[in-house]
This record gives structure tokens, C-alpha cells and sequence, in this order.
């Protein structure tokens, strides 16, 4: 388990220009997440790419506290697209 | 990881065209990620080999270093990481699944 506030931190810190980011608790057990962010940083990078990215941001919280994370991904310009 | 590990990881996907690392096996998945990928890859109509992690503690660890990916499941097609669970399934709503799975080994 590991608290909302904590996530947004590890991302925040690990990753570079994040520009929009929004994490939620799916199951209400704190161990299900779902993370959308938007970042410069995602800019001509693939998906997986994008996602590792994530995954390095959020270390050790990945082998154990984080059972599910559910990503989605943008740079800003297809983040604008999204919610054009 | 150890090299016997890594070198039996890579054989699995070497032998197989179609790879899907995941909890549980295709006719019985025991988590809601792995099963939406099965469920993603039968609408293909894509033939998959299924390896199921629960069975094998050394896979299921080695398989997150071999790919620097933390989670499961796993897709490998013709020998490359394809992606999890959020990656496939947006590749399929966006119609991009098929025409990778359906191609030769270049």
C-alpha cells in the first residue's frame, strides 16, 4: 500500500517537466492505481519508453507497495489533441 | 539475473512467434490485466503461447529485469517487447494490433 500523495511525489521528482498529472485509487485499497501524466519528457519516445520512464520514477515502489498501475501517457501536444 | 535465466527467457521467445508472459494460464487467468490481454489477443484471432509466471517463480522475476518492465503480463512478438497490458490494449482500440501480430519475421 502506499498513499496518493506519495506516487504523485516519486513521479514528480523522477521525471522531468510534468506538466499535468492525475492519480487515482481504483479499488479504494491504495495498492490499484492509476496514473495519467503529461510530460515534455514523453516528447518522440515510444509507449513502452514512456512507460519505463514511469516505472524508473517510481522504483522500488514497483516490487511490492504498487501491485497494479494502469498508465496513460501524453506529451503535451497529443495531451491536447486528447482533450481537444 | 543470471545467464542460464535470461538464456531460457530468451529461448521461450525465440520458439515462438507469439509470447504472452502471464498470471495464470490463457483457459484460466488469475488476474484482470493478464485476462484482458488474452481476451484482446483471441479477438485478433492471433495463435499465442502462454506462459504462466504463478508456476514459475524464476520467470516471474527474471522476465521484469529481462525487459526492465515491472510488471506482468508481457507480450513478446517475433522476438521484441511488444508491451503490458495498457499498451496492447490501446494498440488494438486503435486498430495497430492486428497488422503487427499478423507480420513476418523481418
Amino acid at each position: 500500500m502506499v498513499d496518493a500523495e506519495v506516487l504523485e511525489e516519486r513521479i514528480r521528482q523522477g521525471m522531468d517537466s510534468v506538466s499535468h498529472l492525475v492519480v487515482r485509487d481504483l479499488t479504494g485499497t491504495k495498492d490499484h492505481w492509476e496514473a495519467l501524466i503529461v510530460s515534455e519528457a514523453f516528447v518522440g519516445k515510444t509507449p513502452i519508453e514512456q512507460h519505463q520512464m514511469v516505472y524508473a520514477a517510481l522504483g522500488e515502489l514497483m516490487a511490492g507497495p504498487v501491485h497494479a498501475l494502469a498508465l496513460k501517457t501524453y506529451s503535451p501536444e497529443s495531451w491536447a489533441q486528447q482533450e481537444g | 539475473m543470471e545467464d542460464t535465466l535470461r538464456e531460457r527467457i530468451q529461448g521461450i521467445i525465440d520458439s515462438n512467434d507469439v509470447v504472452l508472459f502471464m498470471k495464470g494460464t490463457k483457459h484460466f487467468p488469475q488476474c484482470g490485466f493478464s485476462a484482458t490481454l488474452v481476451e484482446v489477443l483471441r479477438r485478433s484471432g492471433s495463435e499465442f503461447q502462454d506462459v504462466n509466471v504463478l508456476e514459475d517463480p524464476d520467470i516471474r522475476q527474471g522476465i521484469k529485469e529481462f525487459a526492465n518492465w515491472p510488471t506482468i503480463p508481457q507480450l513478446y512478438v517475433h522476438g521484441k517487447f511488444l508491451g503490458g497490458c495498457d499498451i496492447i490494449r490501446e494498440m488494438y482500440e486503435k486498430g495497430e494490433l492486428d497488422a503487427v501480430l499478423s507480420a513476418k519475421e523481418s
